[in-house]
């Protein structure tokens, strides 16, 4: 669905369904360098059980145009925008990586304003803070081929590249180098920043909240998550066998923990 | 800080695709010889139907044997993905299939497998589908043949059997400036000869008959995508970028981006034309592409010393192999085929056809069969057989001339294969 948010074409997949104000709604963020389709799997068994979704492409990502947005409290503005633009009172976040940093300010915003409108947020392969090696950032920073191959062998588990992929005939590593060979210069130096950059106090986050963890994620491994850990109202689904890309490493058992932690309204629909 | 590593070919080649069965410990790659597989209730039957859940449904869509050779032609390609084939003819089938339909044109080289000359020039005719042919070696041509119609570039990276060297590069910057794809068959380079995605190709096909196998005892193909090509930006392809109908409305680029191609191809093309690879069939060329890394360089090798003797034999009027300065994409083939030109080519014997045919019929470690890439080696002749079907214009336009002969140099000893041939060509003399 295209649509427009501060005056610039913005899209979102909503799983071939029309936003429906009467429906609960699930907002899914991306992370650095991706876009909606990240969510393939998931977003669309939502979409298909009673709810809107709104897979959305941040700014310079997949079909939005860009600039991309250099801060996290920014892309949450953005995605507040996207709300406002839809007229969806409240909403639930799921967010990867960057994108559950996203989610993260967007519950801590609503919370310190006392407003409910994020519901729930799922973070999927989170950890705070997110801080990126210097390394990494540089290379993206050249727009360098080693950023592309750092965020593609660091953002799977090492037994990626040989292991099967629970996609039939798919190979996980070049899907990753495809997507991120269609960004424009500096998007992904601009996500790692901003990743790098944030910080937040985050305490006040009441609402529930779900984290989705690699067992062998090598960017933000389960121990980075442990700051987040103790907040109230927080639940942790540790996924074996996965790194860093858990919905394609393991759709299932992310979408699993998506369904367990966003509870059922309505069966299947149409 | 040490940069990360990305596994090297001969360690794809032996474990892509593939971790130890978790239901036995199997180490080699089980054939899951199944048509369907158990759903664990009715909810997660319609989430696998409606691509909620990754996972198998019936083998003609995907099976788990199948599926490992998929993904480590993928691994090795560099690319997004594959679809495995009943053949390298279904798979040819399949990427067009999946981009085009009536009213579209296709520009091919002229140089092409006679299977895919009659698929492409007499039948896809039939259904609507127009190609222009055109001589691979000119640039000027691929541009003056593309129309608004035009939907695809296709080439053979070794052109059958004229060993034309497809200049992947310029023809790619051809293809991207009309905003089309390019396919290229790789069968004759394998992912060890050539790096066709890196080198610009958008998609590709090998008969997996062939080197992929390498042992002649399976018909296969192999599909692949680099998931570079940016269907909704060219705005020509509605197959990837409009809902379909026969899928819930889907549009599989805005459902899947890099994936888009594959998707359709995989949940049109295979559901609807059906030509599944089987199981058997992929761990038989699994069992080959363990080895390609090994073979490769030998193939290479004994043709090398098969071509120095041809070079230099007074019954030989020329030999058509890219390695030799005589050929004239000799310096391309130095520049995309560092490792070798493959192990394929051509000679003409002189003597013309009873010359031939004597030579043929006195081999007796090459095989007279219609094949290439097999560890034993081949010899054929194109006019009478591969391209039988092809007008003389047709023949002489793809390098083909009576006394033409295909050579397909296995992993025998050299000097086995060159004392062979030394014996047939001194028969031949006296045809």
């Amino acid at each position: 669905m295209d649509f427009v948010v501060d005056r610039r074409k913005a899209f979102a997949y909503t799983a071939t369904h029309p936003v429906d104000p009467r429906k609960e709604t699930l907002v899914f963020v991306h992370g650095a360098g991706l876009d909606h389709s990240s969510f393939g799997l998931q977003s669309r068994y939502f979409g298909y059980h009673g709810r809107n979704v709104l897979a959305l492409d941040l700014p310079g990502h997949g079909r939005s145009e860009g600039p991309p947005i250099p801060s996290i409290a920014g892309m949450a503005d953005w995605v507040f925008g996207v709300l406002d633009a839809q007229e969806i009172g409240t909403a639930s976040i799921v967010g990867h990586s960057m994108g559950a940093l996203v989610a993260l300010e967007l519950a801590n915003r609503a919370a310190n304003r006392g407003s409910e409108r994020i519901e729930r947020i799922a973070c999927i392969g989170i950890g705070y803070p997110m801080k990126v090696s210097e390394a990494f950032l540089e290379a993206a920073r050249k727009n360098e081929r080693a950023a592309f191959d750092m965020e593609t062998i660091w953002g799977h588990a090492a037994q990626a590249p040989l292991g099967g992929n629970p996609n039939p005939g798919m190979w996980m590593y070049g899907d990753m180098l495809a997507r991120l060979a269609r960004l424009a210069p500096g998007v992904l130096y601009n996500d790692l920043k901003a990743c790098n950059d944030y910080s937040s106090d985050f305490a006040g986050v009441k609402c529930p909240m779900l984290l989705v963890l690699g067992r062998r994620d090598m960017m933000t491994p389960p121990r980075a998550a442990a700051a987040l850990q103790k907040l109230p109202n927080v639940r942790t689904q540790l996924v074996e066998l996965s790194g860093h890309s858990l919905m394609a490493e393991a759709p299932d058992a992310t979408l699993d923990a998506l369904v367990q932690f966003f509870p059922q309204s309505e069966g299947r629909n149409a | 800080m040490a940069g990360p590593k990305y596994p090297e070919f001969d360690t794809l080649a032996l474990h892509a695709g593939q971790s130890p069965d978790p239901a036995t410990g199997s180490r080699a790659v089980p054939i899951y010889q199944t048509t369907s597989y158990v759903f664990r209730d009715t909810e997660h039957a319609a989430s696998l139907f409606n691509m909620e859940r990754a996972g198998h449904v019936y083998s003609r869509i995907s099976n788990p044997t199948v599926a490992v050779l998929e993904e480590r032609v993928a691994a090795l390609e560099g690319g997004v993905g594959a679809i495995a084939t009943a053949s390298g003819q279904a798979a040819l089938h399949l990427a067009l299939a999946t981009l085009m339909g009536a009213g579209d044109h296709v520009v091919a080289s002229g140089s092409l497998y006679g299977g895919s000359h009659n698929l492409l020039g007499y039948t896809l005719k039939r259904f609507g589908i127009e190609t222009t042919f055109v001589s691979p070696r000119s640039l000027d041509a691929w541009k003056e043949a593309i129309r608004p119609s035009t939907r695809l570039l296709f080439g053979e990276t070794l052109g059958n059997p004229g060993l034309d060297v497809l200049d992947i590069p310029a023809v790619a910057a051809i293809a991207h400036e009309a905003r089309v794809p390019l396919l290229v068959d790789a069968t004759f380079t394998t992912p060890y000869l050539m790096d066709h995605f890196g080198l610009g190709a958008d998609l590709l096909y090998h008969s997996a008959t062939k080197f992929l196998g390498g042992h002649g005892v399976a018909i296969g193909g192999v599909l692949a995508d680099s998931g570079r090509f940016d269907w909704e930006a060219s705005g020509k392809f509605a197959t990837l970028t409009a809902p379909y109908e026969g899928f819930h409305g889907m549009d599989f680029e805005e459902e899947s981006g890099t994936r888009a191609f594959l998707l359709r191809a995989r949940r049109e093309g295979l559901r609807d034309f059906g030509a599944c690879m089987a199981p058997m069939t992929a761990f038989q060329i699994l069992q080959g592409i363990e080895t390609l890394h090994v073979r490769m360089p030998r193939h290479v090798e004994n043709t090398r010393a098969v071509v120095g003797f041809l070079a230099n034999h007074s019954q030989v009027e020329k030999v058509i192999y890219p390695e030799l300065a005589s050929h004239p994409d000799h310096a391309l083939a130095k520049r995309l085929l560092p490792k070798g030109a493959g192990a394929v080519f051509s000679f003409e014997i002189r003597g013309g056809r009873p010359a031939g045919r004597k030579f043929i019929e006195s081999l007796r470690v090459f095989s007279h069969l219609a094949n290439v890439g097999d560890a034993k080696s081949l010899v054929i002749h194109p006019a009478t057989t591969t391209h039988y079907r092809m007008s003389d214009a047709d023949l002489a336009r793809s390098g083909i001339t009576a006394g033409t002969v295909r050579l397909s140099v296995g992993l025998e000893a050299s000097a086995d294969l060159i004392e062979d041939l030394d014996r047939a060509l001194k028969a031949a003399a006296k045809a």
